[in-house]
Order: C-alpha cells, then structure tokens, then sequence
C-alpha cells in the first residue's frame, strides 16, 4: 500500500541558510544590515576624523550666538543683535510665505488654465497649451531669473514719480504713476497699501505710531500675534460654523420636504456682515505709500525677490496644476454627466455635485505633490538673493560661522520636516476620499 | 369624384446646399469661437491677448542684429535702420557666445571632442530607442559611458579601459557563480570583486598600461565644462545611472522583507523630501566630510552622483505606480509558472509596469535635465544662469536681459518638448490593448 509519507526532517545545514526560502530573506537581511551599518560607520568614521583634521566640533552651540547681520524681509521682529536661530526662523517664515502665496496662486491660475484648456473655444484652448507647454518644458530658473530681471530693469525709479513744480504749470505727467493711485511699483521693489487699525484716537496719530494699532498684539515670547488679527479670524471662524448650520437646516427641510430653501443671500450676510462691522469697529483704514524725499513712504514694500520668485514659481507650477485638473476632469467618464443629464440636473449642478467630488479624488494627490514641489522649489530663493531659510541658516549664518555640517544637516531636517508634514496630510486626505470598495 | 389632384414624387430631391451660416468658415467660427455669449466674450479677449503679445514682440523680433560687436553697437544699428526710439533684438551676442553658450570654457581647439561624444551619444541610444534595430548595435550603447569619459576628460585611455574591465570581471564572476549560487549572492559577490578590482588593481593596472602603451589625449579640467555640454553631461549620466537605481529602489519599497522595505522607505522619503539644491550644496560642502581624509574627487563627478541619487528616487516612486497599478494576477500567474523573483521580475512584471510608467519616467527625466541648470549654485557654469552671468558681466554685453535668457530657454524647450512627444509616441506604440 502506497501511503504519502512526511518530508523528512532535515537537520538544518549551512547551505539552507541560501537555498531554503524559508531562512533565505532573513539571510539577506542580516547581510544588508551588517552593510548598512559598516556603511554608516564608515560615514561617521570618516566625518569624526575629518573634523578632527579641521579642528572643528560638532555642536549647535552657534545657534544662540548673536547673528549680525540685517534681513531685508521679516515677518517678525529681528534686529541683527539677534540670534543665529531667530534668523533661521526668520528665514523660515519667509519660505512658508513664498510657498503659501505660491499655492494659492499657482492654484487659481492652473484650475482656471485646465478648465479652459478644455473649452470648446478653439483660440483659448490653443492659448492655453501653449502657455502650459511654454511653462512645462523651460526650467523654473529661467523664469525666476527673468522675472527678477524684469521687475528690476523695466521698472521706473522713484524719482519717476514725482511731479516738480514746474511739470504742474506746464501740465506735464510724470515718466510713471502709481496703479490705481495706491500701488507704486519700483525698482527697489512695489509699494502697496498696509491695513492700519484704530480705536479711538485720530486716525493721524495712529498712523504715527509704528504698531498696527487697534487690539494691539500679545507678545508669545517666540513672536507677537496680532490680536486684531485674531479676533478677524475668530469671528470669522464663528460665520463659517454658522453658514453650515445653516447649510444643514437646509438640507434637512430638502429631504423633509423636497423644496431647498433658498439661502444664498443669508449664507452671504453670515459670512461677510461680522466681519466688516469688526473690521469697522477695529477702525480698519489703509495708508497708502507716498513719495518722500528719494523714497515711498508708508504702505508695505514688497521686495522684488519675493514678487519674482513667488510669481515664477506659480506660474510654472500653475502650467503642472492645469494639466492634473485636465487629466482629472477627463478622467471622469461621460455616462456619468450623461447620468446626471438624466436625472434633470443642469450643467452646473452636475458640475458641482457630480464631476468635481468625482474628478477631486484624482487631482488631489498629484495637486498636493505639485504643492511639495513648489514648497521645495522655493529654495531657488539663492537666484535672486531672497532671505529665505537657505538664504539665512545655509547661507550668511553658514558663512559666518563655517558650521557647514550642522547648518546643511538641520536645513535639510527642516525641509523634510515640512515635506513630511505635507505628505502625511495628504495621506489622511487619500483616506478619507478612497474608493469604498468591498 | 376621380378628379381629386394626387401628387406622389416618384424621383429624389437634389439635396439642397446648407444654409451659408451652416458651412465652411463660418459653421467652425459658429461652433468654434462664437458658440454662446461667454464664448464670443472669450475669444475677442483671446485675439485681443493674441494681438497685443504681437504687437509687442513682432517689431523687436523682426528688428533683429545679427551683427555687431556689442549691446551699443547693436542698438545704434538699430536706430539706423527703423529710426528712433525702435528696439530690436540683439542676437549678435548669440552669435558671438555660441561657443560658449555649447561648451563652456573647454579648450577651442578641442571641441572635436565634445561633438565627436555627442554624435556617438546618437549611436548609443539608437538602439535603446528604436526596437527595429539591430540587437549588435547595444554594444556601442555598453562602450558608450568609457569612451565618452575619455573624450570629454581626455587623459590615458587605460583608465577608461581598466574601469570598464571591471565590469567584465563582474559579469565574469557573475556568470560562473550564477547557476550554483542563484541571482542575488553571485551578484553580490560579483559586485565585491568588482569593487576590488576598481579600488586597488585600477590605478597600478593604468600605470602599467600606460608605461607599455602610452595612448593619451590632452586633459581638461572639469571646471571648464560648461554650457550645454555640461547640461547633457550631467543629465544623460545621471538619467541612465538613475534607471536602473530606481528600479531596485521600487522593488525594496514592495519587497517582503522588513529591513530592505524600511531602508528603500527611508532613502526615497528623504531624498524627496528635500529640495535639489541642499542636496547640490552637500556636494560641494559636505561630501568632503563623509569621504575618507584626504580624498578629493571631480566636482562634475560629485555633482553627477548626487542628481543620479535624487532622480533615482523619484523614478522609483513612478515605478512604485506602475508595479501598483499591475494586476494581482500577474504575480500569481508568475509564481505558477515556477519562476523565481528575478525571472518573475524580468519576463512578466518589469515589462508591464516600466509600460505604465512610462509617462511618469520621461517626465522625471525632462525634471531632471531642467533641473541641471541649478549647478549653477555650486560654481558650475550651465547655459542659463552661469554663462549668461558671464556674458552679461562683459562690458560689452552689459545690461542685455531679454536674448540670453530667450536664446537658451528655446534651446531647453526644444529639448524637453522632444522628449515628452517622444514618450507619447512611445506610450502608442506600445499600448497593446483595444480600446
């Protein structure tokens, strides 16, 4: 009688470790990490040795010693008494500055270029490819380095502005004037308007006075908050909140009795009334910048290298963002338009409740690595000597102090730190949005 | 009662020609521009947009110099020619940098050797690119980085030779080991004699060459590479190096085994997770830390490793996508033939998955050779930003803005435009389904 017997046994050999796949992945394993570490240790070898040939320590020591040097940009208070650290985070503000007004930009350009590359119209949508192909296929460089050129050799130098008694009696214009009277774009960078808040005092004397006024701010130790500001923010926190509320009683009375009230008017005073009536009683005015002397004064100045970089970097990522929201629309199939015909909604409505839910699955993570990119291009800063964190930590501070392990190292654990960030948010995102399937 | 009238046709119409609204140029303008309120409003501010760019760069493109020996001179002939106040471009300056717009500071008398690389560059991909080739031609691809290397550099012809010995030696070890001890140890083994081989018989195995057959060409330092030929050097190296990278890089990522996984996961995640130009600066400031004292190697080499390094992550992404978007039944249908991971690999899954990546891959690439231009920022002198600041720091160029920057973005968008109507190309040719 034939009868299936057990395999034998083995006693385990030498050659199984390679032969059997039951041990052959921890085998490879154990190899890789002896490598990997040999590899490390080799780096860290090497590193501890030639900075012992320099002379040099490693530590972070510098940090807290004083910077010395002046930032042209600061979204909070610097002095160049101030600490090497402090300029970093001067430096980081700023790139979050360039990256967040790089995104919303890039965004509204590119979703309104796919869209319209998608027309039926023929010359907007040749127009179109031919801004996305021009964009996509240059390097990002190119146009940063002639936005800045452009923004510093085309435009007028303050003097430009001025009128002299004698252009008035003969009714002469100047060579340049302001854009809609309140924004002066010069040479040494353009001028617009800075929001100035007031309680209670002639508005003179707040102008005078170099804080913005109104609420005042808080001091967080780190940097000052404004609480005009926040309460702006609060406020309108709270008119959101009220808007879906409202949102939701609406859509209980659709499904309790198929009519949807009309709310667009109320969404609108809830969302916009609190805010003006705050924004009013905060005395909310703008001082608009004036030619004095060789210089506007007043208003904001913002730098050239900003506006070049920030600008060049939307519209390029903007040409990336309008071929994902193309794909995305198209990858949408036409029963499902067809179907949303069929039931009797009208073209916007089956835009809005039926393609873009659909179509945003699909853009959004491409959209959000397309974010990553730009958050990372900013580094580009160095093209037009923008103050931003390489400019700050890996630059002046790294020449100043020659800490180049430290400032490289923890430069880039700050840009992965935010890349990371970036990331995960957008796997939360992927999450919730998934296909439920089985 | 029989009078009534009947009329019954008994012959076809002649069909009737369309209305004149619904034919020819006017039907497409109706259907193409005019076609409702908001896209009448549209096209005229199209043509309008249209008729204002013109405006503006037509006379300055038409008033083009082609002639003259600076931005002065250029302006003067063109107040001759169309009167005062007219501008013009001024591509004489082209004219005069071209050599150095293609080729940096390399030696003059030398450019044979550059364009010699370049046309044997067309011979190596041929057969990459086109399939109908004959199979013989990938061995001028093989020789090709070797002989390219010698070109470019110049020095003794050996060390090129020795270097590329290494790789038989490799494939030698690889092959006779293969059959007894399976795919990943023979070649492991083979990669740790080939290191052997290139760490301590490559320079004394030179010297001997060279001291039986001296065969040199005359060296140029990497620091007068510059212009597009540093582009191409940098981009085509890096592209090719970071191919085959990015695939195992993708197949760690999916691997089974934890330790590969979490090593593969941590290079990609920090390597895109920090921006080009950091990892540019390591190259010149920070390798010399991590490299044995006393070692000091090419800047362009330095430059070339960490772009490979870089691409290399973001072409396994896109791999990751296409080994993703392959059916389950694929790897099962794979493991019921009874073929092993590497034959698995390399028969069933590669093919598929490089397919559906191809899109992603071509546009890594065209990143990546846009991305070149940043060697600028370490003191490399690429087309756009370093040879244009030399041009424009000349006394006789200073203040020309618009011509650099056009004359070498064309040259770029020429390039990448290419290459992404290549992959489209490629992506037809090789759908294989029907739809």
């Amino acid at each position: 009688m034939a009868f299936v017997q057990d395999a034998p046994k083995d006693s385990f050999r030498l050659s199984m470790l390679i032969y059997d796949t039951r041990y052959r992945s921890l085998t490879i394993q154990v190899v890789v990490l002896i490598l990997f570490m040999l590899f490390l240790s080799w780096l860290l070898n090497n590193t501890i040795q030639n900075l012992a040939a320099k002379d040099r320590t490693f530590d972070f020591g510098f940090l807290l010693s004083r910077a010395g040097y002046d930032i042209n940009q600061r979204l909070v208070d610097y002095t160049n008494d101030s600490t090497h650290a402090r300029a970093a985070f001067i430096g980081l503000l700023n790139t979050l500055l360039s990256a967040v007004v790089g995104c919303v930009l890039a965004t509204i350009i590119g979703v309104v270029v796919g869209v319209l590359r998608l027309s039926n119209n023929w010359i907007i949508s040749r127009l179109m490819t031919v801004y996305v192909e021009m964009f996509r296929n240059v390097p990002v460089l190119l146009w940063i380095l002639l936005a800045a050129t452009i923004l510093s050799e085309t435009t007028p130098s303050p003097r430009d502005f001025r009128v002299t008694p004698e252009m008035e009696a003969a009714d002469e214009a100047p060579k340049a004037s302001m854009l809609f009277g309140i924004i002066a774009v010069t040479n040494r960078g353009t001028d617009i308007p800075e929001p100035k808040f007031c309680i209670g005092k002639p508005r003179e004397e707040c102008d005078a006075d170099p804080n913005e006024g109104g609420l005042g701010t808080i001091d967080l130790g780190i940097f000052k908050v404004s609480l005009n500001l926040l309460a702006l923010l609060l406020v309108f926190g709270g008119s959101i909140f009220a808007a879906r509320r409202l949102k939701q009683q609406a859509d209980a009375t659709q499904d309790a009795t198929g009519v949807r009230p009309v709310t667009w008017w109320k969404n609108l005073l809830i969302l916009v009334l609190p805010s003006a009536i705050l924004l009013w009683a905060l005395g909310l005015h703008f001082v608009v910048p004036e030619l004095k002397g060789f210089n506007f004064t007043g208003g904001i100045t913002v730098l050239h290298s900003f506006t070049a970089l920030t600008l060049a970097l939307a519209l390029y990522t903007a040409a990336f963002i309008a071929e994902i929201v193309r794909a995305g629309i198209m990858a949408i199939s036409r029963g499902q338009s067809e179907a949303a015909s069929a039931l009797g909604l009208r073209p916007a409505r089956t835009m809005r409740l039926v393609i873009l839910p659909q179509a945003l699955r699909v853009i959004i993570p491409p959209l959000i690595s397309q974010y990553l990119n730009l958050t990372k291009n900013t580094s580009l800063a160095i093209a037009v000597s923008y103050m931003d964190l390489r400019g700050t930590l890996g630059g002046i501070t790294l020449n100043q102090t020659g800490k180049e392990l430290e400032c490289m190292l923890l430069m880039m654990g700050i840009y992965l730190t935010i890349s990371l960030i970036i990331s995960a948010c957008m796997n939360i995102f992927n999450r919730a949005v998934r296909l439920k399937e089985r | 009662m029989q009078e009534q009238l009947v009329f019954v046709r008994n012959q076809m119409l002649p069909p009737e020609a369309p209305p004149p609204g619904q034919k020819g140029i006017t039907r497409w303008m109706r259907e193409n521009l005019f076609s409702g309120p908001m896209n009448s409003v549209l096209t005229v501010l199209g043509i309008l947009a249209v008729v204002w760019l013109l405006m503006h760069i037509l006379p300055w493109l038409m008033h083009s110099v082609w002639n003259a020996n600076s931005l002065n001179e250029c302006r003067q002939i063109i107040q001759e020619r169309w009167g005062e106040g007219a501008t013009g471009a001024c591509w004489a300056m082209v004219r005069e940098r071209w050599p150095q717009y293609l080729y940096g500071f390399y030696p003059r008398d030398l450019y044979w050797r550059p364009n010699l690389s370049l046309l044997l560059l067309f011979g190596a991909l041929a057969p990459v690119l086109y399939s109908s080739l004959p199979r013989k031609m990938l061995w001028i691809t093989a020789l090709y980085p070797a002989t390219a290397f010698w070109l470019l550099w110049g020095g003794s012809i050996w060390a090129p030779v020795v270097a590329m010995l290494g790789f038989v030696v490799l494939w030698l070890v690889f092959s006779v080991l293969q059959p007894r001890l399976g795919v990943p140890v023979s070649a492991g083994i083979g990669v740790v004699v080939a290191s052997l081989w290139w760490l301590f018989l490559q320079a004394p195995a030179t010297d001997l060459l060279q001291g039986i057959l001296p065969l040199s060409l005359r060296p140029v330092g990497s620091r007068d590479f510059g212009g597009f030929l540093l582009s191409f050097v940098i981009g085509v190296t890096a592209i090719s190096a970071s191919l085959p990278m990015g695939i195992l890089l993708a197949l760690g990522r999916k691997s089974d085994m934890l330790l590969v996984r979490t090593l593969s996961v941590g290079f990609i995640e920090f390597i895109r997770g920090v921006p080009l130009i950091t990892l540019l600066f390591t190259a010149s400031l920070l390798l010399q830390y991590f490299l044995p004292p006393g070692s000091d190697f090419d800047i362009i080499l330095r430059v070339i490793i960490l772009v490979t390094l870089f691409a290399a992550a973001y072409i396994a992404e896109v791999i990751r996508g296409g080994l993703a978007a392959l059916p389950r039944g694929q790897y099962e249908a794979a493991d019921a033939l009874g073929l092993d991971y590497w034959q698995a690999q390399r028969l069933i899954i590669m093919p598929q998955a490089l397919k559906i990546s191809i899109p992603g891959i071509v546009s890594s690439f065209i990143g990546l050779f846009k991305d070149t231009t940043l060697v600028a920022f370490v003191g490399l002198n690429d087309p756009l930003k370093g040879i244009t600041t030399i041009v424009r720091a000349d006394i006789n160029w200073k203040g020309i803005y618009w011509e650099p920057y056009i004359f070498a973005g064309a040259i770029f968008f020429l390039i990448c435009f290419g290459m992404s109507r290549y992959s489209m190309w490629l992506e037809r040719k090789l759908k294989t389904d029907h739809r």
